[in-house]
């Protein structure tokens, strides 16, 4: 009898798809049920963030960066604003440091309330989102207490925080915080040692720590396997290094130990919620400095001078010494970064955006193979995808 | 307001001898393939030839004491009035020193430069990033594809002279009951406003030059 040979069934999953976290296009090559080839076609939410920013001033390309990963804004506005603070050299001051601190561990809590809900509905939980999605409403409400803005806030500044915070947000922020570990015990009693969700998530995507190195890996993800590797500790900007907290770390690097990480480190950004909280001082918001920071409207209707900085802060903007940095922080996801090429002008030269979640998609054909189709919906929920920041 | 701060150094608790340590380390590592190494505002820079690359990051990864077994970031940067037009970088990290690095390479349009896929897996997608982008051939690369651009995209659209609003649109054509590419029509002319000072009246007072002292001294 000839040998029969058969070719593998090529399967294409998105980009429509509820489990694809956005416009993903994933070409499946199959063999039955197991996937030997995994081809993620991005670029369809492809925007061209870097090109766009070429052509705009320094504090008109920070609201580009909310729209990178619109589930944790402000934490990519940090990336910004350090960033062309170090071109600047300016110092930030302690309030608007903590208030930073602040709002970056709400938006870790955000995305990460995010991602584990959706996570376990692409795997069968459906509860967990419902519930979720309320806690995030709390959220987002302040967020838009701070700035005015629920999502896209532009709060972050170079120099600082663009206002400060009304007067009893901190006290609702902390009664909020009081309550949320309870929130975060019901949502495991649904998941951690739900049988299904085992069964879905352990072993699964098992990464390595070498491949974990290899591929570009960073945050929960990394910190699943086992590296004991956080920018807030390793390499703390702003206030962090005044923080006393803890990094999680899994064991298994499998899907179910990046679900456990994200679980603890929603627990510590709780604390250093409330440390934020309790030590926050008093004093100025933003940075002293009238060729770089705008004056505020009081001023402007007293003084001629307060006037024409605003004007020129406005139209021509401010100019940045020539130069090449990188600056990165830790994004909810991971590694996020911003290479600056400056060239002394008031827009820059070249600004390169490093997406955590970019490197998470990559490593999708290396983690899916061999995996059962169902399996590569789990990986997918498990790396923490969102399109925004992957295209750009 | 220009102060030494600690925020002017990329990493916590690293001080500038221990990067300057460094940069003599990876200095002598490379032997004699660096075009220039040094520390320029509290980060590492080496500047070496494209063809030398992969040899330099196996040496970097390899290296005991450098340990740069990460790649970040790959990108590029386009100087159009350069002769060799193109600045290839990589961002480099080393958990174990806690030290970043950036290995920049010039290169010249049309000339490709080694692929170091088979050093680190994140170049695979990163390297297709940069050819989409700027159209930087990578030799040896497995799968070369376009990345974000849509299929069919012609062009390569950070390079400077590839204009901002790109030189085709999409529609749905609803005769043809298809997507369709046309060539780009705007309505109102493209405003690119330029609002750089001809006097350069704010630039001497950022980059805290002696301008102000004479001011002082008039005053």
């Amino acid at each position: 009898m000839a040998e029969m040979q058969i070719k593998p069934i090529t399967m294409n999953f998105g980009p429509q798809h509820p489990a694809a976290h956005g416009v993903l296009r994933l070409v499946l090559e199959m063999d039955g049920e197991v996937i030997e080839r995994a081809d993620p076609h991005i670029g369809l939410l492809h925007r061209g963030t870097e090109k766009l920013i070429e052509h705009k001033t320094y504090l008109q390309a920070l609201p580009y960066f909310d729209r990178l990963d619109y589930v944790s804004p402000m934490n990519q506005e940090h990336a910004w604003a350090l960033a062309v603070e170090k071109a600047l050299g300016i110092e930030v001051p302690r309030r608007a440091q903590y208030i930073r601190v602040l709002y970056c561990e709400i938006g870790r809590i955000l995305n990460h309330l995010l991602n584990l809900t959706t996570f376990a509905i692409d795997v069968g939980a459906m509860t967990p989102l419902l519930w979720g999605f309320e806690e995030r409403e709390h959220l987002m409400g302040f967020y838009e207490r701070a700035c005015g803005a629920r999502l896209h806030a532009a709060y972050f500044r170079p120099g600082g925080v663009h206002q400060d915070l009304p007067d009893d947000l901190l006290r609702d922020i902390k009664n909020w915080a009081q309550k949320f570990p309870d929130f975060i015990n019901d949502l495991e009693t649904l998941l951690t040692e739900n049988r299904i969700f085992k069964q879905r998530t352990v072993d699964i995507g098992v990464i390595s720590y070498d491949d974990a190195l290899s591929l570009g890996i960073t945050g929960p993800c990394l910190r699943g396997s086992g590296v004991a590797w956080d920018l807030r500790k390793t390499q703390p900007y702003d206030a962090y290094d005044e923080m006393d907290f803890d990094i999680p770390i899994g064991k298994t690097g499998d899907c179910y130990a990046r679900y456990l990480v994200r679980v603890e480190e929603m627990r510590q950004s709780l604390r250093i919620i409330e440390q934020a909280i309790d030590g926050m001082p008093a004093g100025p918001v933003m940075a002293q400095n009238n060729k770089i920071i705008p004056p505020s409207r009081g001023e402007m209707k007293q003084s001629m001078e307060a006037l024409i900085h605003h004007f020129k802060l406005y139209t021509e903007g401010f100019h940045v010494p020539e130069g090449e940095s990188y600056t990165a922080v830790e994004a909810p996801k991971g590694e996020f970064g911003v290479f600056l090429v400056s060239d002394g002008t008031n827009k820059p030269y070249r600004c390169k955006i490093r997406a955590p979640g970019f490197y998470f998609m990559a490593a999708v054909d290396h983690l899916s193979r061999g995996h059962m189709l169902a399996d590569s919906v789990a990986i997918i929920g498990s790396l923490d995808i969102v399109f925004g920041e992957i295209d750009r | 307001m220009t102060e030494n701060h600690s925020s002017d150094l990329p990493l916590g608790g690293e001080t500038e001898t221990a990067l300057m340590a460094m940069a003599d380390h990876i200095a002598e590592v490379v032997d004699g393939m660096a075009v220039s190494c040094a520390v320029i505002r509290g980060e590492i820079e080496l500047r070496v030839n494209p063809a030398d690359i992969p040899q330099v990051l196996t040496l970097l990864r390899g290296d005991r004491q450098a340990a740069f077994n990460q790649l970040i970031d790959l990108t590029a940067v386009d100087y159009p009035e350069r002769e060799s037009r193109f600045d290839v970088v990589y961002m480099l990290l080393s958990m174990d020193n806690n030290m970043r690095m950036r290995l920049v390479a010039a290169v010249a349009a049309g000339q490709a430069v080694p692929t170091v896929t088979h050093l680190y897996m994140a170049a695979n997608w990163a390297e297709r990033e940069v050819w989409d982008m700027f159209g930087i051939f990578f030799a040896g690369h497995p799968d070369l594809r376009r990345l974000l651009t849509d299929y069919g995209f012609e062009g390569h659209p950070l390079r400077k002279d590839f204009p901002l609003t790109g030189h085709v649109e999409v529609r749905y054509d609803d005769n043809q009951r298809r997507v369709v590419n046309e060539p780009v029509h705007l309505v109102q002319e493209f405003r690119d406003f330029d609002f750089l000072s001809p006097w350069e009246g704010m630039q001497t007072q950022i980059a805290n030059t002696p301008a102000r002292d004479d001011a002082e001294q008039k005053g």
